[in-house]
């Protein structure tokens, strides 16, 4: 076996897999543990779905899907960001859209040819397709987003923990969702080259997610959940290798096994000192 | 001496209706303050106006001499009702540590100038002992000194508390009335305190203003909260009975409309 994965790790398609891979976990994790504590949730899965008709989309506007992909995601969040939480959180609102956008989507890919092989290498990601050039683009991307939430995470946490208080001290919640969700656009944009659009919720949502259930502090949950989608991601890949079946099956299964064991550790083991 | 408050003629329309209708009142630096009132009395809508996110449809206020928002970093709020974090295990610890020096701009890195600052508000706020403990498992009372300690940090100068007694026990609500009466006596700091029952506040409140059908008024417990200045207040007679050093006041049919038993007459 590990003979057979070093022969994997030779291959030029695997290394850009572990690459990109790696770049949409770090900015899929430190993104999502602010979506968890902003209660976005469902408005970043719905964004990956706008994705879906942008990438779509780029075939006819002669882009390469990841740019559609940008050019949606980041419009839309900028208006998600602008409308504020109360869209945010509307259920209706936010499912209304995301199933117009897979019907957009629909109608895009049904202008040209090889219908079938697109629609599915978007919406369940292809990983090992990732080329050199586009790993350099990602990791661009990644440099980006880490710089803005450098810039302003502080502001940032303040206003997603305790928004009124926050609103009170003189902090602009409006321009700090718009930039929040900008940056959520580009790390969704970026998770559905790996998993695939209708999956982006394993690497944006899960890793954080099952941190902050169990994380008492931002920086122990940070950490974490970095940790969980690096860990989680690389695995899958290399698991995919092993067995020829597809990368995003693992990284799901993979963190639907530990979102399990979680919530029954917090479930049966934490309950005493709660 | 600037006033801490400087309201003025001040109105308020939402969706067309007037709140509140030239409300006046000045109110001093270390006044503790008792904001009362029915439901939709626009005790809230004056507190938005107050810090600044509510702009004022007529008249003005001034907060310490400037205007709403500028003073922003003087002021500490204690926001009406407050968001869950039910389903995370952060700390109340980490969730103060978050709002700490949280207008500053770069990483949340925790220093030891804003542990420090941590520590003093739960300090003060009796919550020390459980703030390693996740929010989410706290009790209604002890989430409350938690907000409040939020609201504490940076040593505004002016504390805007809204209904912060709401769902307490008489015990939890002595007690937070005890931390925010603390505070006010060791910093001279102005306390706006929104309320229902002005009972247990009694011994604390240097002044109340009473809120009703749009008008305000300011003044000592004595002198607002009277059958005949509150009547004219509401439009309707109104009583107020006095029982044992106790204040209930009460609507002529007899229902009770601002008690102890916090039961509310609308009509
Ligand atoms: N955006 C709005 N448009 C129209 N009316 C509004 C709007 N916001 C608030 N109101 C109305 O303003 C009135 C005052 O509301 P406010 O929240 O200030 O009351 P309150 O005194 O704080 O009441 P409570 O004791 O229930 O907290 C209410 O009747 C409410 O319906
Ligand atoms: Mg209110």
């Amino acid at each position: 076996m590990i003979d057979t994965l070093s022969t994997y790790l030779g291959y030029d398609f695997v290394r850009n897999a572990l690459m990109a891979g790696s770049l949409a976990a770090l900015l899929g994790a430190v993104v999502g543990y602010f979506v968890i504590i902003r209660n976005v949730a469902f408005a970043a899965h719905a964004l990956s779905h706008i994705g879906f008709a942008g990438a779509a989309a780029a075939a006819l506007l002669g882009l390469y899907p990841l740019q559609g992909m940008l050019l949606f995601t980041i419009g839309a969040g900028a208006f998600m960001g602008i409308s504020g939480d109360k869209l945010n959180r509307s259920d209706m609102a936010i499912g209304m859209v995301l199933s117009l956008s897979l019907g957009l989507g629909a109608l895009f890919l049904s202008f040209y040819r090889g219908y079938a092989g697109e629609a599915q290498a978007i919406l369940f990601g292809d990983i090992l397709g990732v080329s050199f050039g586009q790993v350099v683009e990602m990791a661009v991307l990644s440099v980006l987003c880490f710089a803005g939430l450098a810039f302003f995470a502080r502001r940032l946490l303040f206003a997603s923990v305790q928004p009124d208080l926050a609103e009170a001290r003189g902090l602009s919640l409006a321009g700090l969702a718009v930039a929040f969700m900008v940056i959520l656009a580009i790390a969704v944009s970026l998770a559905s080259q790996v998993v695939g659009v209708l999956l982006t919720f394993a690497l944006v949502i899960a890793p954080a997610g099952i941190a902050l259930r169990l994380c008492r502090t931002f920086w122990s949950g940070m950490i974490v959940s970095i940790l969980l989608g690096l860990v989680v991601v690389w695995a899958g890949i290399l698991l995919a290798c092993l067995t020829d079946r597809p990368p995003t099956f693992w990284i799901t299964a993979l963190f639907f096994v530990l979102y399990l064991a979680v919530e029954g550790y917090v479930r049966f083991f934490t309950r005493a000192d709660r | 001496m600037t006033a801490a408050l400087q309201i003025s003629d001040l109105t308020i329309s939402l969706g067309g209706n007037a709140i509140l209708s030239g409300v006046n009142a000045t109110i001093d630096e270390g006044e503790f303050i008792g904001v009362f009132g029915p439901n939709g009395a626009g005790k809230t809508t004056l507190v938005r106006c107050i810090i600044g996110t509510l702009p004022p449809t007529r008249g003005s206020i001034e907060v310490l001499g400037l205007p709403p928002g500028k003073s922003a970093r003087q002021i500490g709020y204690m926001p009406q009702g407050h968001a869950g974090f039910d389903s995370t295990a952060l700390s109340a610890r980490a969730l103060v540590e978050a709002a700490c020096y949280g207008d500053q701009w770069g990483i949340p890195w925790t220093s030891k100038k804003s542990k420090q600052e941590v520590d003093r508000v739960l300090e003060v706020t009796d919550a020390s002992h459980y703030a390693e403990r996740p929010f989410s498992v706290l009790s209604g009372g002890e989430r409350q000194r938690v907000i409040l300690a939020q609201a504490l940090l940076g040593d505004p100068r002016i504390l805007v508390l809204d209904e912060p007694l709401a769902s307490l026990d008489p015990k939890n609500q002595a007690l937070l009335i005890e931390c925010v009466a603390r505070v006010k006596r060791l910093t001279q700091t102005t306390v706006l305190f929104v309320a229902h029952d002005m009972n247990p506040l009694m011994h604390v409140m240097d002044r109340v203003l009473y809120l009703a059908g749009g008008h305000g008024a300011l003044g000592k417990v004595d002198d607002v909260v009277t059958s005949a200045s509150l009547s004219k207040l509401y439009g309707f007679e109104i009583e107020v009975v006095r029982l044992e050093n106790r204040v209930f006041v009460v609507s002529a049919e007899g229902n009770v409309t601002e008690s102890e038993c916090f039961h509310h007459d609308h009509d």
